[in-house]
């Protein structure tokens, strides 16, 4: 029970990580139907400046939380510069071109950030500093820091104040009113160009944001971890129905509670020394040992696991695909 | 207000406009009649820049708008009700309406709830489980959202029934008689041509008769061609 609940804990903090993420994929491919490959690569971007600048701040003696704060100040502009660039030099001199095209361009673009970020940042592991110190509390048996507190909260938060922003205000009309009928949006005086690249903005910082967390949580940053990452926040966003902000938002949880729960089970569940026959043929076994097929390193097979299915099962995911439907 | 001269809009190597000229005064209402295909609604959009186009002259107000943009036109009061409406279907009848307004910032729409009750009740439904006849009616309330100068019709009365076309077109003389300027574009040529000041008739891309509402009813090449009459 206490594997289930820890699990449970690691999942969701991991999860809405993914969500962050994949609302960056989601609402880019809402409004031009692109799916930006170069989304993780924003992300490691994010994490890589806010590191670069948390070691640079972790011996000034400034408390660790300025510090972090900082961090993240200067990763979001610098994220969202990124993506402003990418839809204006990249994406938009390809609008209305055939949908290939801009989604090898977005291949091509991710491939030149995550070079740009090696050049500047070598190969090697940036590691986050000890400068918190996180405490860590139990809860029926299960532990949870304050770290993943503080993720799980500034996550929440962060949907919460997207959801505000796309549902309630004149912007986010304005970006779901562009998303439904491009044309008309302008007919409307709805500057498309503008409300394209302020998705691509938004998105961005939410990236950066989301970089940082997944940074502090796991300890490290490298050039290469925008890949993984944005494969599973993919993943995360067609789980929920490409397109969808609420699907986005119910992937990446669901998607980081899959792999979470399966990282703590599939040891126990592939050890072949519990199944009577298969154990008298296993040396391993003789005196109660264990014969492990796959442990939780297996854990980012779970994303594309999901990925699969739901694109067999059910393509256009959990809460619907975002259809262009005209009335 | 509007001045349009020599006009043309090629599709690929199809010329679907060649060399429209027509003009529309304040306070008028102008029809463009003629069939499908006939080039009607090209010449339309790219009144509105919403598709490329040459002329000579295409003037709103005095000023050149051969080079402004699409969303910038809306700013300046020229607005255009797309063919088959075009509203936002999975936005509320009300969110419709904010976007009406969004070119000069924001609006009231308590104005146009009064002008369309229907639209008032069911303002938090969303736009695309309307009937036919209330998307058309939003549409024009979204058009008005924004307080239009010149506002262009595309087939207003385009599937509707009879009954709602009735209704539609009242609503179009209403508008006018409010000193909303406005250029019709219609298949509809005898509820069209009542309705109007003045009337241009369009075939495969060229106007071939323009003049006083009135006079084209009585045209006898109008009434055989559009009106379903026998020469005689």
């Amino acid at each position: 029970m206490d594997t289930f609940l820890q699990q449970l804990i690691n999942g969701l903090t991991a999860g809405s990580v993914y969500a962050v993420v994949a609302l960056g994929y989601t609402m880019v491919y809402g409004i031009i139907q692109l799916i930006n490959f170069a989304h993780g690569e924003v992300v490691m971007i994010g994490a890589m400046v806010a590191f670069t600048v948390i070691n640079a701040l972790a011996p000034s003696g400034l408390p660790p939380l300025a510090v972090v704060l900082i961090g993240t100040g200067c990763a979001v502009p610098v994220c969202m510069l990124v993506g402003y660039s990418m839809e204006r030099l990249a994406y938009r001199p390809l609008r209305g071109a055939p949908r290939l095209a801009p989604l090898i361009t977005a291949i091509g673009v991710s491939i030149i950030l995550q070079h740009l970020a090696l050049m500047i940042w070598s190969r090697n592991i940036m590691a986050f500093p000890q400068i918190i110190e996180s405490r860590t509390y139990f809860i029926a048996g299960a532990a949870i820091t304050t770290v993943q507190i503080a993720i799980l909260g500034i996550c929440v938060l962060l949907m919460g104040a997207l959801a505000l922003l796309v549902y309630r205000t004149p912007l986010g009309t304005a970006m779901r009113a562009t998303a439904q009928n491009p044309q008309v949006a302008g007919l409307m005086g709805i500057d498309v160009n503008r409300v394209i690249a302020a998705t691509f903005v938004i998105g961005a910082a939410l990236g950066a944001v989301a970089g940082v967390l997944f940074g502090t949580y796991y300890g490290i940053a490298q050039y290469t971890m925008g890949s993984v990452l944005g494969l599973k926040a993919f993943s995360a966003a067609v789980l929920g129905g490409i397109g969808n902000i609420p699907g986005a938002m119910l992937g990446g949880v669901l998607l980081g509670l899959v792999e979470a729960l399966g990282a703590g089970y599939i040891g126990d569940l592939t050890d072949l020394c519990q199944y009577g026959w298969l154990s008298g043929l296993i040396d391993a076994c003789a005196g109660g040992g264990h014969f492990i097929l796959f442990g939780s390193n297996y854990q980012d097979v779970f994303a594309f696991v999901v990925l699969i299915l739901v694109l067999v099962i059910r393509p256009s995911g959990l809460l619907g695909e975002r259809v262009g439907e005209r009335a | 207000m509007l001045e349009v001269r020599q006009l043309q809009v090629r599709y690929g190597g199809i010329r679907a406009v060649k060399g429209v000229d027509l003009d529309v005064g304040e306070g008028e209402l102008v029809c463009l009649i003629g069939a499908n295909g006939a080039g009607k609604s090209s010449t339309l959009k790219a009144i509105c820049r919403l598709i490329a186009s040459d002329s000579s002259r295409l003037s709103y107000l005095g000023s050149d708008i051969r080079k402004s943009l699409v969303h910038e036109l809306p700013r300046r009061g020229l607005v255009m009700v797309p063919e088959g409406r075009g509203i936002f279907p999975q936005l509320t009848v009300h969110e419709n309406l904010a976007m009406g307004a969004y070119a000069r910032g924001g609006g009231d729409p308590a104005a146009q709830y009064e002008r369309f009750p229907r639209l008032k009740e069911r303002r938090h439904q969303v736009a695309g489980t309307l009937s036919g006849g209330e998307q058309q009616m939003l549409a024009i309330a979204r058009a008005l959202m924004s307080e239009p100068k010149l506002l262009l019709l595309d087939e207003p009365s385009m599937g509707l029934a009879p009954q709602m076309v009735a209704k539609i077109f009242e609503i179009v003389r209403e508008i006018a008689a409010q000193g909303v300027t406005i250029l019709l574009v219609e298949q509809n040529a005898l509820l069209a041509l009542e309705l109007a000041h003045r009337g241009y008739v369009m075939e495969s891309g060229e106007i071939s008769l323009a003049g006083e509402a009135k006079r084209l009813l009585e045209n006898p090449r109008v009434r055989e061609a559009y009106l379903g009459e026998g020469a005689g």
